[in-house]
């Protein structure tokens, strides 16, 4: 029995509160795709991809017409290509890049994740040639996206690939200055980074995964918004219990899309990851919703434990709809892709030193964060190196995605279109962090860690 | 209402005005959609309609009602959504 009620509230999450599920993404092994000549490698990869993933947007059409519900992104995570591509003998990884962009194009999703490699230990020569390739890869294609993994819980942060990196990414800006350092859009640094994850910049494939795999990442932060404005004023039990209940409907909404999707492309079902994942778009954002709790204005004092608490109860409720969560799940606080986190920016209420402790909580770290152009590479391999302690001697996920975009600096703005936004540039702390960062090595694992 | 694997609801919101109800249901007679069951109300000036309807051939996703719906809730005002019964079971019961 559906009552009218029910019909009714579902009818508006989906058409006033943006309830939406964000990707469905098809993790795609390339683990057979390794051979000796580039050329090889790349027609075995695109090869696979469009026949694994061909039928991937159709499908995800279909479903959503069939239940109503918006299906934003369909999208592809493949293994780590500094794994695909250890056997070819080159040094230059762009035309694999190139090669996932035309699979892409191909299959009509809209991005490709898995330009990546896990470095958190120490490299090979093949992920030292794929960092390498970054820069180029990212500056010469459209849908990849490209990820490093620096540090985990159990090895510690690889602080030469810490410096390494903030290198890359000055270097990803400036050869994509012409649009706004695009490219840092789309490349992103993790501590303990998930294997299964289905959001992008950081899906990729891990080797541990299965040969074929769906992943959906559902979203909804205007629903949980609209939850909470039904007890103002409440004491926060209620307005976890609130929380709780709202998410679980969302994920139930994921659960299906997944399970069907997965029927449909005769592809196993991997993983729910509970994420509110804001947009752009007015009623869509997380820093709103955190301001629902009481706050002036996301970032003020209050700020921290508000997201703590959503981020809690998003998973607590969102555990009981589906038995297989996974990715990153937890909030995401990207600061151009959510209209409320924008404002908050610009009016000076949040910075990057309290979006920093606000990732403490919560699932991703500092994400689409444009700073000024001469921001130098040691001061970004510093911000990395705290993002990558918090997720390392937290046990936890974190990452990076800065945007260092030339020419601009503080009081400045840029447009990147579409779901990334638009951003102020935010302002950085100077002082210099060069001689830690210069001293290189390995910071080792903490000693919570030592769990056997 | 009850529900099975094979029906959709038909929700129905806007502001009241003659025809709502006979424009959707000869829409779905043109269609050859049967309705099991509508339910109807008027909250605050707003009309508000559920249908029932069976769903043969997976009428959904290999017809355009859900295109034909929409153009409808145009012409007539209001907003017309046509989704699977399955999500609402999954939604709203453990």
């Amino acid at each position: 029995m559906i009552t009218d009620f029910e019909v009714l509230e579902t009818m508006k999450m989906f058409n006033e509160q943006h309830l939406d599920i964000r990707t469905i993404t098809m993790g795609i092994s390339l683990m057979d795709c390794a051979a000796s000549s580039v050329e090889e490698s790349c027609d075995k990869i695109y090869d696979k991809i469009c026949r694994y993933a061909g039928k991937l947007v159709e499908t995800g059409e279909a479903i959503s017409k069939k239940y109503g519900v918006p299906i934003i992104h369909k999208r592809i995570s493949v293994t780590p290509i500094s794994i695909v591509a250890a056997a070819c003998d080159t040094s230059d990884y762009t035309p694999f890049a190139k090669t996932l962009d035309k699979a892409a194009k191909a299959c009509g999703v809209n991005f490709v994740g898995g330009f990546s490699a896990l470095v958190h230990k120490g490299y090979t020569n093949a992920d030292m040639k794929l960092i390498n390739s970054i820069p180029e890869a990212l500056a010469s294609t459209e849908f990849v996206c490209s990820s490093v993994n620096l540090a985990s819980t159990r090895t510690g942060i690889n602080m030469d690939a810490v410096a390494d990196m903030g290198r890359i990414i000055k270097k990803t800006a400036d050869l994509t200055a012409d649009r706004d350092a695009l490219g840092c859009a789309k490349l992103v640094v993790f501590a303990n980074a998930p294997e299964d994850n289905p959001f992008m910049a950081g899906a990729f494939l891990g080797p541990g995964e299965p040969e074929c795999v769906i992943n959906v990442g559902i979203s909804g932060p205007g629903v949980v918004k609209h939850a909470l404005e039904s007890v103002k004023g409440a004491d926060l039990g209620t307005v976890a219990e609130t929380i709780k209940k709202a998410a679980f409907k969302i994920t139930r909404v994921g659960e299906l899309v997944a399970r069907e999707a997965s029927e449909r492309l005769h592809v196993p079902f991997g993983i729910i990851d509970l994420s509110l994942a804001p947009t752009p778009a007015v009623g869509d954002s997380v820093a709103r919703l955190l301001e629902e709790f009481g706050l002036e204005t996301c970032g003020t004092w209050g700020t921290t434990a508000a997201l703590a608490m959503l981020n809690d109860a998003v998973k607590k409720g969102g555990i009981m709809a589906s038995s297989y969560v996974g990715g990153l799940s937890g909030a995401f606080i990207p600061v151009s892709e959510d209209e409320g986190m924008i404002a908050a920016a610009a009016s000076g209420s949040l910075r990057l030193e309290k979006l920093e402790a606000m990732t403490c909580v919560c699932s991703v770290g500092l994400d689409m964060i444009a700073i000024p152009g001469d921001t130098t590479a040691e001061t970004i391999s510093g911000i990395i190196a705290d993002e990558m302690a918090l997720g390392t001697f937290n046990n936890k996920t974190t990452a990076v995605r800065l945007i260092p975009v030339p020419g601009k600096t503080v009081g400045d703005e840029v447009q990147f279109g579409g779901l990334l936004g638009y951003a102020p540039i935010m302002d950085v702390n100077k002082a210099s962090c060069a001689d830690f960062i210069h001293r290189g090595g390995r910071i080792p694992a903490p000693i919570h860690s030592m769990r056997n | 209402m009850k529900s099975d694997k094979n029906t959709a609801v038909i929700s129905v919101i806007g502001k009241d005005r003659v025809g709502i109800i006979a424009g959707v249901s000869a829409l779905l007679s043109e269609n050859n959609i049967n309705i099991n069951d509508i339910s109807q109300t008027i909250l605050n000036g707003i009309f508000t309609m559920i249908m029932l309807v069976d769903l043969k051939d997976n009428v959904i996703e290999n017809s355009d009602i859900t295109d034909k719906l929409n153009k409808l809730g145009e012409d007539l005002g209001v907003t017309i959504t046509i989704q699977h019964t399955e999500l609402f079971d999954r939604m709203h019961r453990i």
